[in-house]
């Protein structure tokens, strides 16, 4: 049951980053690309996807636990410390050179580009590494 | 780096797919109890025991062209940067930025944002400027020969 819903939800992530566009490199750095190719498209991506979870997860937290597991386990942090700026500046930077982030990069995976290939290698390695820093 | 290629601009597509990814961020939320990070997911299949859900959730983001490729008869329009090694580094960086700031579009963007979170937000700005500014300087900076 847990692996099935989990499926599911996995693939509606995954059809929201098609349909939305920011599955594509091309369109991600064009909205970034503020003063060139300018596509705003991924600023309502982001608009949509947070207000539909800042509603959504109100009602969830409305039950004293979630339905499949036996408790909440959500970040409680509120410092804002060296690895987080660092981190998200060493982020950006490469989400900038590829325009891929690692929801649209998985998305890529079954369509074989030799450049998704190598990034998903070098983005899991990546991971891996950060978690010893 | 990667050729500039024009895209349209798809505001009601985006923000539909927008609601479909606030969709399954709240599901994550409602039946596992947890914020739907990719990366999180990504590196708590491997390292959680409850990782079940994680993997399946995974396979269903790579699931997911295949589904569309077999509702509509092709694959959605992607244009990937073919130069490997400047991927490579991007894919490093992406890995360890995010793992290190513990959190990614979707962990700090999405879910830390919905969540109010001032972390998330500081994370959020932060990797948007980096971002931009990366996307400038390889476009019209000192990087545009790159």
């Amino acid at each position: 049951m847990k692996a099935l819903a989990g499926f599911a939800a996995g693939l509606l992530f995954g059809l929201g980053l098609i349909i939305s566009g920011m599955s594509d490199p091309a369109k991600v750095l064009n909205f970034l690309d503020i003063f060139g190719e300018w596509d705003p498209s991924l600023a309502f991506v982001m608009g949509g996807a947070t207000v539909t979870t800042y509603i959504g997860y109100r009602l969830a937290w409305r039950s004293a636990k979630p339905a499949l597991m036996p408790d909440f386990d959500i970040p409680t942090r509120q410092d804002i410390d060296r690895p987080l700026l660092t981190g998200a500046a060493l982020f950006g930077i490469g989400w900038g050179i590829g325009g891929f982030c690692p929801g649209p990069a998985w998305t890529a995976l079954a369509m074989g580009a030799p450049g998704t290939l190598v990034f998903i290698a070098t983005m899991l390695a990546g991971i891996a590494l950060g978690r010893r820093l | 780096m990667l050729p500039v290629t024009p895209t349209d601009f798809t505001p009601l597509a985006s923000l539909a797919g927008g609601v479909l990814i606030g969709v399954s961020a709240v599901l994550v939320m409602a039946l596992f109890g947890r914020v739907a990070g990719i990366v999180g997911i990504t590196a708590g299949a491997v390292t959680q025991d409850d990782r079940k859900w994680r993997i399946a959730f995974i396979l269903g983001l790579i699931a997911a062209p295949v589904l569309w490729m077999l509702a509509t008869g092709g694959f959605p329009a992607q244009t990937v940067s073919d130069n490997l090694p400047g991927m490579a580094i991007a894919g490093l960086l992406v890995g360890i930025g995010t793992a290190l700031g513990s959190g990614c579009t979707s962990g700090h963007g999405v879910c830390g944002l919905a969540r109010l979170s001032t972390r998330s937000l500081v994370a959020v700005l932060t990797f948007m400027v980096f971002a931009a500014l990366t996307v400038f300087i390889l476009r019209h900076g000192f990087g545009a020969g790159l």
